[in-house]
């Protein structure tokens, strides 16, 4: 049997439909159990994708399969999207009772429902996203991912935090999408084509106009920019981040981020040959690397660090994306991916007992050891300590910088490094060092503490062994 | 195979404690037998006067990037193994009693000697970065849970410096590997070897310098030496025994190792910088551990200051100079291991470790005494100590290049300073010797016991060896003149 690419996709929003639909008239279950039925009904779909044929469907110039590609980068991103799904989810069933606490609805359960739904649909944008190699069909997934983020960043409506946040990332990103569109239109103007690959062959074309064509590019690196959290499109990271439900906090800085960075890679290829392009994306990283490490050494709310600390990997993914090194971007997303949702599952389980500044970590090795160890690798892999995964994918990154002789940033990428140890470190230091505030254990589910234990083995595994991710890549 | 065994073996019981196996005594039973696994493999050393790698095992990792597990000695890492096994032998046996995480701290100190000990055996880039830095946060760890003092301060400005630096010395072994054109590009130092003559000059001055840096901030060069002495002084006897006597060589092994052979015309044109800096950890440094009013610190800072020597050794550009620092990494190693050890001993019993409040100590520990005596002695460079015998070598070859009777020039002029720095150790050992152990007893302290029976051993084991050196210079000069020989026949 095989199975064709689109298909994935449709079965998450057929998953996704179907739990909603199950949801409205099913008032006395447990809604937990929606969240169950998603992640099972998403790891059936990833245990799919490894059944897809080996060679990509070559692309035609009409129809379908001229604005949809299933190489090796998509299906490795669908993956990636999936996992990332269902490790939300499962923070998503953690995180319920704050959020079922915010609603005050009709019935105890009111909202929750939705609250496990959204992530399957969000899910299904960042797949299409994948696959997109067109304008309009980036666009219209980067719009499925952006909507249903914006119910999800303002879930919690009632608390003041989470509304500012949602109206702060409503408007931005209604104004980055915007700019996106705006940037599709020069470039049609310019070529007539909206498919990237006969972009890059018109562009080619000497007789054609390079400067309407780089507008249009800068119009939509604007866009992406916000996507991604680059300088200076990163001012509405800290409190959105901050804000919003902390599973929806993951999911945004990985899942939005990662496919943010995949559109960049595609749609960056045909205009990178321009050096002008090259030096504009330099400076973008440098002040993403510098911005996102400075202002995150005064912070004290852990969330609010990790928000700057995932404008501060940005800034190393540029570095990445400026000398073109697929793999290298590729094999660091994977390493945020695991890093990231980590400390913020462990996050979401802490501050349900105290709160989420770093001083209500103090003393969790004496609490809770196994929290707090899986905290230290989730810190010890952000700031790239050696045998984690957050290690290799830096020794990649400079690796390729080396070779496309960016001293500049190799030498801003290393002071920012040191500044990296400094911040996460705080956060390992009030875990093992300070005096415990109390002395009760933070209780924790089994199947958290399995994923967990799941992203601690994936993380050292990948830190030493990451032939997997580079296989995977390859045809 | 014993080879293998003595890197895989440590790692087996480091884990084994882990999971529950009796502590100390797993421990001590471990570093005893890669200890007498290490002498086998000395007495199996053959040694040929060519140099080379022996006992090469090897097997694949990943063969995309062509990593390779490879393990090989030749002389100058021998010593190296030897060291690390002697200092991890003595200081699990001079770990007295841990109030907490027993088993823990002993794994941690497993984990170093393993580290170092798969770093000074690898002949993979890859690996040789990596068993270092399985080493590093072990340290980290022992003085941020079971250091004194300021330890969170120390702990954190360590981890700060030595993440810093090894990331320094990631991009240089980056670029290293970059230099070389594609077809001749490998991680196996035996084909680095043959292919990095085909560095163009300048940009082997490139690289030095970034190896430099990165292995400098690792031994603690003069200006990035401020974490050593603070991180010392909090440590725990036994981690600052390992990591003052053995895991800091390895930057000075990699200069050794990969810096000189490789790069020989950028360590030429970055020597009078390298001279400029080792000085300041002779001369500036020298004069700082003077001034110090603690024990522990002044060991510290005297560990920095000795660096200078090594590097001093390094920068020589002879061969006798350069056996000199390879004698001399031995010497220190064993010699700082001793006055830490012992230090710590008077820390536990007195209480303090503040000169003032010190003094007369020689009466009621007179074992202490006399082993504190002894290194101290060693540490200054008397003759008869293995530490006399590597200064001397260094200051003699450093002062032989480009001699001239006419006048002199910087080699002269660093060799004449650097015996300065002699006087400067003197001083300070000395005054803390009389301080701790002579005169008066000090008001806090009436009753203190003398050393453990026991410790005879590890003391009686160390003081042999840096007496059997400082005697016999010339069988361990013999082991790493094959290697060096071959650095300087490439050059001329």
């Amino acid at each position: 049997m095989t199975i064709v690419a689109p298909s994935l996709e449709i079965a998450v929003l057929v998953l996704g439909v179907l739990v909603l639909l199950f949801e409205t008239f099913a008032d006395h279950i447990d809604k937990r159990t929606f969240a169950y039925t998603a992640m099972l009904g998403l790891a059936t779909v990833f245990l799919a994708t490894f059944f897809l044929p080996s060679t990509a469907t070559a692309v035609a110039d009409t129809g379908f399969w001229s604005f949809y590609i299933d190489d090796a980068l998509a299906i490795f991103f669908k993956r990636f999207s999936l996992v990332t799904t269902i490790l939300v989810l499962a923070m998503m069933v953690d995180y319920a009772p704050v959020v079922r606490d915010s609603i005050h609805g009709a019935s105890p359960q009111a909202g929750l429902g939705e609250f496990f739904a959204l992530p399957v649909f969000t899910c299904a944008g960042l797949m299409w996203m994948a696959s997109a190699i067109d304008f309009v069909m980036i666009f219209v997934s980067l719009e499925l991912v952006t909507m249903s983020f914006y119910v999800l960043v303002a879930f919690m409506r009632r608390n003041a935090a989470s509304l500012e946040a949602g109206v702060k990332y409503l408007i931005l990103s209604a104004l980055s999408t915007g700019f996106l569109v705006y940037g599709i239109t020069w470039i049609f103007g310019v070529t007539g084509e909206t498919n990237l690959a006969r972009v890059s062959a018109a562009l080619a074309n000497p007789a054609i106009e390079t400067g309407p064509a780089l507008f249009g590019m800068l119009l939509i690196l604007v866009a992406l920019g916000f996507k991604i959290a680059a300088v200076p499109f990163q001012i509405w990271v800290p409190d959105v981040y901050q804000g919003a439900p902390t599973p929806v906090t993951a999911f945004l800085s990985v899942g939005s981020k990662a496919a943010g960075f995949v559109v960049l890679l595609r749609v960056l290829q045909p205009f990178l040959v321009m050096p002008r392009m090259e030096r504009l994306l330099v400076l973008v990283a440098l002040g993403t690397l510098i911005y996102g490490n400075l202002a995150a050494l005064p912070q004290t709310n852990l969330k609010r660090l990790l928000a700057y600390s995932s404008i501060a990997h940005a800034g190393y993914l540029l570095i990445g994306v400026v000398c073109l090194a697929g793999e290298a971007v590729v094999y660091y997303l994977v390493a945020y991916l695991l890093m990231t949702v980590l400390s913020f599952a462990v996050l979401v389980v802490v501050a349900k007992q105290t709160g989420d500044n770093i001083e209500d970590f103090n003393g969790l090795a004496k609490r809770s050891p196994f929290l707090a160890f899986a905290m230290l690798i989730a810190m010890a892999s952000l700031a790239g300590l050696p045998f984690t995964a957050g290690f290799l994918g830096k020794f990649y990154i400079f690796n390729a910088a080396i070779a496309h002789h960016q001293t500049t940033l190799i030498v801003v990428g290393v002071i920012t490094v040191a500044c990296g140890f400094y911040y996460y470190f705080k956060v390992v230091r009030a875990m093992y060092w300070e005096a415990p505030t109390g002395d009760i254990a933070v209780p924790i589910t089994g199947l958290s503490r399995m994923l967990m234990t799941a992203m601690i083995a994936a993380i050292v595994f990948f830190g030493i062994y990451p032939q997997p991710i580079v296989n995977a890549l390859r045809p | 195979m014993i080879l293998l065994f003595v890197v895989l073996f440590p790692i087996a019981a480091a884990l084994a404690i882990l999971l529950g196996a009796p502590a100390r005594r797993t421990a001590l039973w471990s570093a005893g037998i890669t200890l007498g696994a290490t002498l086998l493999l000395c007495l199996s050393f053959e040694g040929s006067a060519r140099g080379g790698y022996e006992m090469v095992t090897s097997c694949a990792v990943s063969t995309d990037w062509d990593i390779n597990f490879i393990l090989g000695i030749d002389g100058l890492s021998l010593i190296m193994l030897l060291l690390t096994a002697l200092v991890l032998f003595a200081a699990v046996w001079f770990t007295g009693e841990i109030a907490q995480h027993r088993n823990a701290f002993y794994a941690c100190l497993l984990f170093i000697g393993a580290g170092a000990i798969g770093a000074f055996a690898s002949l993979d880039l890859f690996f040789f970065y990596a068993f270092h830095e399985l080493a590093l946060i072990p340290t980290f760890l022992l003085i941020g849970i079971w250091g004194t003092g300021d330890r969170q301060l120390a702990a954190w400005k360590i981890t700060i410096y030595l993440a810093t630096g090894s990331f320094v010395l990631l991009l240089g072994l980056i670029m290293l590997y970059r230099a070389i054109p594609e077809t001749a590009r490998s991680f196996d130092f035996r084909v680095l070897q043959q292919s990095a003559i085909l560095i163009p000059a300048k940009v082997q001055g490139n690289i030095f310098l970034v190896l430099l840096l990165g292995f400098g901030i690792l031994v603690s060069l003069f200006p990035f030496h401020t974490w050593a002495p603070q991180a010392y002084a909090s440590a725990p006897a036994p981690a600052a025994m390992l990591h003052a006597g053995v895991l800091k060589k390895f930057g000075l092994y990699g200069l050794l190792r990969l810096a000189l052979p490789l790069l020989p015309a950028g360590a030429q044109q970055y020597n009078t910088l390298l001279i400029y800096l080792l000085l300041g950890n002779i001369i500036y440094v020298g004069l700082v551990t003077i001034a110090q009013k603690r024990l522990d610190w002044m060991l510290g800072y005297s560990s920095v200051m000795h660096m200078g020597y090594i590097f001093l050794g390094i920068a020589s550009g002879t061969l006798v100079g350069t056996s000199g620092a390879a004698v001399l990494i031995f010497a220190h190693g064993i010699s700082i291991a001793l006055l830490f050890a012992i230090a710590g001993e008077v820390r536990q019993r007195a209480g303090t470790l503040v000169l003032e409040e010190l003094g007369g100590l020689g009466k009621l520990m007179p074992q202490a005494g006399f082993a504190f005596g002894l290194a101290a002695f060693a540490s200054i460079g008397l003759p008869g100590f293995a530490n006399f015998a590597g200064e001397v070598m260094v200051l003699f070859g450093t002062f032989r290049n480009s001699a001239n009777p006419e006048h002199f020039t910087i080699y002269q002029w660093a060799t004449v300073l650097g015996l300065w720095g002699v006087v400067i150790s003197a001083v300070y050992m000395l005054r803390a010797y009389r301080a701790v152990f002579m005169g008066s007893m000090g008001e806090s302290v009436t009753t203190a016991n003398d050393l453990r029976r026991g410790l005879r051993i590890p003391i009686g084991l160390l003081v042999a060896i840096t007496l059997w050196v400082g005697f016999f210079p010339q069988t361990f000069v013999r082991l790493v003149t094959p290697t060096f020989k071959t650095y300087f026949a490439a050059k001329q």
